[in-house]
This record gives C-alpha cells, structure tokens and sequence, in this order.
C-alpha cells in the first residue's frame, strides 16, 4: 500500500518522490535507533552472562531491577525537562530534602504514614514548581543554571534541617513500596511499570503531553498556535520534583533511613540514561520507555562491573565513557536527520 | 579629477539557487571614485550581488574585474584583502568592547611584546574620528553608540582598513533625518579620498543627491545603467517596477461583507504608530510596504504575539481585548506568520502532529484521551483537501517543500475554525506553481466569507489578489487603495513616504 503511494506521488512530481524516499530511509533509521538502544541492553546481557554465570539468577536480576527503581522514576521527570531543550539538575538534591522531611514528619513528629507520605511528595513537588517559576516568571536564561541554584539550595536544607543527623525507624507502610514483593516481583518493580504506563498514556495521548513535544520541538510555533508554553514548563519541572520525591520514597523503603547526602549525583546517571535513550539534548524528540532502557543499560553495566570485581574507581571510568558514547550517538543522530532545526 | 577608468566591473554575474535564479546575467561598471547608486525592489537580487561581492557567496556563472584583477569569485578573505568593505544592516561589532578596539577588531596593533598596544589604538582612532568630525570617544563600548554613531565607526574601521570600495547596504534605514545628513557629509569626505562607494537604499531623493550614477535592478537583472543626471526619481520609480503583470493571479470575485476586524490606533514605540484599519468579510487586504516598514510587527501586536502600547482591536463590532496568542486564537484569528520553518511548524514532527496542533480539544472525545484514530482521519482528509503531497501523515513536517509546508501550516489553521486570517509573506520561497495553489486556497478562504489579510513585500502580488491595499511607511500606514486604483507607482510613492 506504501509502494502504491509513491508512485503516486512521484507521478505528481520528482522533487516529491525523492522526499518520499528520504522518509522511507528516515523511517528505517528511526526503527534502527528504538531496535538499537534495545539491543545494546540485550548485547551487553549476553556478554556479561558470558561472562559472569552469577549473572542470569533470579536473585540477580530481582537485585539488578530493584535497585534500577529509584533510578527509573527520577530518570523520568529529568527525559520531561530534556523533552522541552532544558535540564533538571536538582533532582538528586529534592531527593534527600523530600526524604529529610518525609523523616521528620513520619519519624519526629509521628504523623499518619499516609500523610506523610503526601506531604513528603508534596515538597518535591512544591521545589519543582520553584524551578519552573524560575525559568518562565522570572526568565532565567537556562534551567541549568537555575536547578544549579536549587540543587545548592535544596541539599543545604536537607543537611539543615537535622543538622546533618540520618533518620531511621520508618513504619512498615512506609517502607512497603522500597523493600515488600507482591508475590515474587518487588512493589517498587510494579510502581515503576505503572508510573511509566501512566506516562506513556499521558505523553501520547493527552493534549498536555503533546503540548510538551511542540515546546520542545519548536517554542515560537508553539506560542504562536496558542500553547501556554508557561504553563507546560511550569507542569514538566513540577512533575520532575514530584518524581524525584518519589523515587525518595523507594529509597527510604530500601534502606530504612533518610539521610541528607541521599541521591547524590543521580541527576548525572538520569541524564545519561535518558540520552542513552535516544532523546535529543536539544529537545522535541525522545520517547519515555527508551528512558527505561537507558536506566536498565546503566543498571546492568554497573551490575556486570561488580560481578565482575572490577574496581569502583574503573566502574565510574566505564559510566563516564557511557555517558559520552550516548551524547556522541546524540551528536551522530542530529548530523544524520535531514531536518535542520 | 576623477579618473575614468572603472574599479569594478562585472561582467554576467548569475547566481542560481535551488528552484530560483537571483541574479541573471548581472553586468555593471562603477567607475573609480564615484558615488553608486543601487536600487529595486525586495527581492530584486541587491543583497545577494553584494554577498557575491563579499564574497559570501560564490556565482555560478560570470567574471568579476577588481582594480585590474580578475575574478570568477572572492572569498571573504580575498574581499577583504583587495579592499572590498561591506557596511551591512546589521553591524558586525562586539557591543561590549570599545569603538577602538572594535576599529582594529582582527588587526589588533601590537607592542614589541606581542601585546596588543591598546594606547596607539586609542591614539589612531581618536585620529580617525576626529578626521571625520565625529564627537566619539574611542574608549566607550559601542553598545552605548546610538546606531548612526554605530555605522560611523563601522566606516572608520573600513577606511582604516584602507577600504577601496565601501558598499554601504540601506545605511540610512534607521537613522533619523539628523544623522542621514551626518551621513552625507562622511560619504562626501570619502569621495573626495577617491574612495569609491555603492550605495543602496529606497529613499530615491537619496539617491539623487548622493549618488554620481546609478543601477536599477529588477528581478534579479540590471535593466538599467544611468548618470544621476538623466535620471528623475519618476523614473526611477518606473524601472524599478515596471514588468509586465502575466495572469499570474487567479483573482476571484467575492461579494464583500460586514467589517469583521477593525484595528484603531495600535502603536508601538519605534516599531509602529497609530495603525488603524479595517477588514470585511469577503474580502483580501493586501498590506504593501517596504520590509522593516512595520508591517509584520504590528500584525504580531495584533494577533498578541509581541506586546503593543496602545490601540483598540474590534472583532464583528465588539471591542476584544488580545494580549497572548491565546487571546487571538479564542477570537477566530489565524496567524500564518513569514517564517514557516521557525514560527510556523513543528519541523521534527509529524504532519499529523502539526496539522492537529492548534485546537486539541476537539479531538478529546473520551476525556481527558485524545482520540488517535480521529486526529489521524482529520489529518488525512486535511492533505487530500489541500493536496498536500506527501506519503503519509506520519511524514516529518521538516522533510516536506516549502509550498506544502506552507499548506500544512493552512491546514492547521483551516482546523481552528477561524473568521479572520492573516498570511505573513505567505509565497516567499514557494515555487510559482505551487504559489498558485496557495492563492485558490486563499480564494477558497474568501469566497467562504472569511476575512483575509496578506502582507506580501511583492507589489503585483499584492495588487493581483487584494480588494484593497494599504501602504506602510516607517510604521504608519500613509495611504489606502481600492482595487481600480492599483498603480505600481501609488503603491512605491506611498512605500516612500509620499501620501497619496
């Protein structure tokens, strides 16, 4: 049926007809790209399986998803702020102050877990949404610079407010989501399946999650067509909090503790694994569950390395070489695009 | 005095590019020490023989004699070597360093210790100023300079470059009356230097008086060669435009009715003044004038895509009070800006994506979902309407010619259900059969009783397709035409700032 349509198109003319081939060929490299990211995760099993016999065991892989969940949740707010061309650099440090508070509120002050619970994401949120006003009523240049601010802001409360003490002692319901199973998959494996569900409805199938595409895709088209650009950057930075807060939250259940230097430099692994999955630094193209193949890439090399017994010191050498590959594959995809932004 | 040989002479410059010929067969002299005058349209190929003579751009065809040396092109470097300095619109100059230091920008003197002598700079510059009788302190950054005080130095550093030949492209478009004339006097002084200069602009008196001789251009050709002295700015006027006007506007008639948007009194402080005007249903405005006359910028302010400082908009009698593009959309207007790549799409989207972009609510069937299989059926019927040629809907709007990029923008338009549409420049760089389809969609709006204003620099554009046209002049509008009284030359006079 394709074929058909080409040829209709090269009768109306040759400068048609060449597009139309270009857009097969773009639609191949397209299909290439989202196969790619998926099989360099299953090339990468394969080896370090080949490698390591300790890897390919329930326990292992049961250890590998769990732990690559607090990773996958904040990993999504950081894809929504490089969706729209910006970045989110506070996320690890919303992290430790949603969870310093979470302690205070649950632990200190003895509130309903539930309550707590609320208020904690409610905080992540609220210095989400303080990004986001920054960025649009205040027109700050780039977020940038301005979630740098609050990274630096957020993680001085989170050492502030118990002067540097950790809090431990966290009620069962509390924890439920970082350290229970249901059956054999752990709660946090399914909050990631539903959390990146919701989002992929939400991100295709809603006007918003278009609306998040246009800003990035191309500002001025977008404000000009009569999208509240403000109002879906201040929504994305929100949402980014709100993520980093709850994959906070998994941390606390994993750990049974929150303490202030919690999710340090996670900003940097999400970063990578959004850009491992092919979303674009300069905004408009990406697709969240690539994001969690991204995560997973990160996740099993860090696991494969341990297995391993490779040094730590040689494991950030091998992410930091993953992280400049992905921003290089990045690089490769923009030069290979026949649309010029 | 002067001496009558030519530093320049071109000899059959053609410069193609994808789909248009910018510069046919382009040959003229200019003789050693004069004042030359280049004038025509937008778009007549003035800005892109002066690039050829930059050397920005390469011609595909042609010779270029230089001060006795030959040429088939110049590289920026080879312009700049045999003294070629281009004075453009928009001044190359670093705001944050001073004038001096943007005076030996790239020639920095240098102490014995390869440092950069900034005392000797100051020193010659203040020289240099002083020459030209110029009240500026070479130590301020430019970026304090007003622009004529801007554009001076810019003429210092080419003078100190030892600049053979100065173009100097629409110098006077943003200078007041006071600084043109310190304008003039400079130009004076360098003639008397024997520094040869082209100058280019739109105010004909200008011309007349500044200039020795003088090249018309029209559509990318020279269709004529003259002394000063032959020529009346009549004249000139009539070279610059008169081609004849094939069938290429398949115009039709359409009964006019109600006004449906009137504008009064939008200002902008020192973009546009007091613009006023109405539109009917039915019926096309075509809005004339030259670019930077203000034409687009108080569009925008209408249409609430840039602030306005005053000025009331009514839409079917009703006052409206726009501020955001929102505000716009929500009163049925449809803004189709000049930049389709830049404003208009979403390049690494879909069709699909594009065309369905504006109003997303109709497509929420089962709240709060977007109905996939709607929009794609919308979008369809959309490309079959308009018979936009592409493969599919799933298409990159990036990928697509700039004619049905064009119709993709239309299309998403058509889906907002508007009254009034406006189309910003909607031809440029479409090719000619594909700008016919453009102008039976534009019918199309009109004889459904929409309201239709097009801006179009292209003057038998303008006047094949409007009922009526209004003339901006330097951010007001100095004069309105009905369709039997259309004249290229009104239409100039008007763009000129003569009332008609």
């Amino acid at each position: 049926m394709n074929r058909k349509k080409n040829e209709e198109v090269r009768k109306d003319g040759a400068v048609e007809a060449t597009q139309s081939e270009e857009t097969k060929e773009k639609k191949k490299t397209k299909k290439r790209g989202s196969l790619g990211i998926m099989l360099s995760l299953i090339v990468l099993c394969v080896i370090i399986s080949i490698l390591s016999p300790r890897f390919l065991t329930v326990a292992n892989l049961t250890n590998v998803l769990s732990q690559a969940t607090v990773s996958a949740i904040i990993s999504v707010g950081e894809f929504l702020a490089i969706l729209t061309a910006g970045i989110d650099l506070s996320i690890g440090s919303i992290l430790a102050l949603s969870i310093m508070m979470l302690g205070i509120f649950a632990v200190n002050m003895q509130m309903n877990p539930m309550l707590a619970i609320l208020l904690a994401l409610a905080v992540g949120t609220l210095i989400g949404l303080f990004n986001g006003i920054l960025l649009t009523k205040l027109r700050l240049p780039h977020p940038f610079i301005s979630t740098m601010g609050t990274k630096m802001i957020a993680r001085g409360l989170a050492l502030a407010v118990t002067a540097a003490q950790p809090i431990s002692g966290f009620a069962p319901s509390i924890q439920f989501l970082g350290n229970r199973s249901i059956g054999p998959v752990p709660a946090s494996v399914i909050l990631v399946a539903i959390v990146y569900g919701i989002m992929f409805i939400f991100m295709t199938r809603t006007s918003t999650g278009r609306h998040i595409y246009a800003v990035g895709g191309n500002v001025e088209a977008s404000r000009l067509s009569g999208i509240n650009v403000h109002k879906v950057l201040l929504i994305v930075y929100a949402l980014s909090g709100f993520f980093a807060a709850l994959a906070g939250l998994l941390l606390v259940g994993r750990v049974n503790a929150a303490y202030p230097l919690a999710g340090t430099d996670y900003e940097t692994d999400a970063i990578a694994a959004v850009i491992i999955g092919g979303a674009s630094f300069s905004g408009g193209v990406g697709k969240i569950l690539n994001t969690v193949i991204g995560v997973l890439i990160i996740a099993v090399l860090r696991n494969g390395l341990n297995l391993l017994n490779v040094n730590s010191a040689y494991q950030t050498v091998a992410i930091g070489v993953v992280i400049i590959l992905a921003v290089y594959l990045d690089v490769i995809r923009q030069k290979s695009a026949p649309v010029q932004k | 005095m002067k001496e009558d040989t030519n530093i320049l002479e071109l000899r059959n410059i053609t410069k193609r590019y994808p789909g248009v010929l910018a510069l046919n067969a382009v040959s003229m002299n200019v003789k050693r020490g004069e004042v030359h005058g280049l004038v025509g349209e937008n778009g007549a190929g003035k800005s892109t023989l002066i690039k050829v003579l930059a050397g920005a751009h390469a011609p595909n065809d042609g010779e270029i004699f230089f001060d006795g040396q030959s040429f088939s092109a110049l590289t920026p470097r080879q312009a700049m070597g045999l003294g070629i300095s281009c004075i453009y619109q928009e001044l190359n100059q670093v705001n944050y360093m001073t004038v001096a230091e943007n005076i030996f920008l790239g020639r920095e003197l240098k102490t014995s210790h390869a440092f950069v002598d900034r005392k000797t700079q100051v020193e010659v510059a203040r020289e240099l100023l002083a020459d030209f009788e110029l009240d500026i302190d070479p130590n301020t950054p430019v970026g304090l300079l007003g622009v004529g005080k801007r554009q001076m130095v810019e003429i210092c550093k080419a003078v100190h470059s030892k600049a053979k030949l100065i173009i100097m492209d629409e110098p006077t478009a943003s200078l007041s009356e006071k600084e043109a004339g310190e304008l003039f006097k400079i130009i004076k002084k360098l003639r008397q230097q024997q520094v040869t200069m082209i100058f280019i602009s739109h105010r004909l008196e200008e011309v007349k008086s500044v200039c020795d001789s003088l090249t018309v251009m029209r559509d990318g050709e020279v269709v004529a060669n003259r002394r000063i002295e032959d020529v009346s700015v009549d004249n000139i006027i009539k070279l610059m435009v008169g081609r004849d006007i094939k069938n290429k506007y398949p115009k039709v008639e359409t009964q006019r009715g109600d006004v449906v948007l009137e504008v009064k009194g939008l200002t902008k402080a020192g973009e546009y003044e007091n613009v006023s005007f109405k539109v009917h249903a039915g019926e096309i405005l075509g809005v004339s004038g030259l670019v930077g006359a203000g034409r687009t910028e108080s569009i925008r302010g209408l249409t609430g895509a840039d602030p306005i400082d005053a000025g009331e908009v009514y839409i079917h009698g009703k006052k409206v009070n726009i501020k955001t593009p929102q505000d716009s959309i929500r009163n049925g207007i449809a803004f189709l800006t000049e930049d389709r790549k830049g404003q208009g799409l979403v390049l690494l989207e879909t069709v699909e994506f594009n065309t369905t972009l504006v109003d997303l609510k109709q497509f929420k069937t089962r709240k709060p979902f977007l109905d996939l299989r709607k929009m794609k059926d919308v979008a369809k019927q959309m490309v079959d309407s308009l018979r936009i040629k592409v493969p599919n809907v799933t298409t990159l709007a990036g990928q697509l010619s700039g004619g049905n990029q064009q119709k993709v923008v239309l299309a998403k338009w058509l889906l907002s259900e508007s009254d009034i549409f406006i189309f910003d420049e909607p031809t440029r760089g479409i090719d000619v059969g594909a700008k016919i389809e453009v102008y039976n969609l534009i019918n199309e709006l009109v004889s459904n009783g929409k309201a239709v204003i097009m801006i179009s620099s292209e003057m038998d554009e303008c006047m094949g397709m409007a009922d009526r046209i209004i003339v901006y002049h330097e951010g007001q509008v100095m004069g309105e035409l009905d369709r039997e009284n259309f004249s290229d030359e009104k239409i100039m006079y008007a763009a000129s700032g003569y009332h008609i």
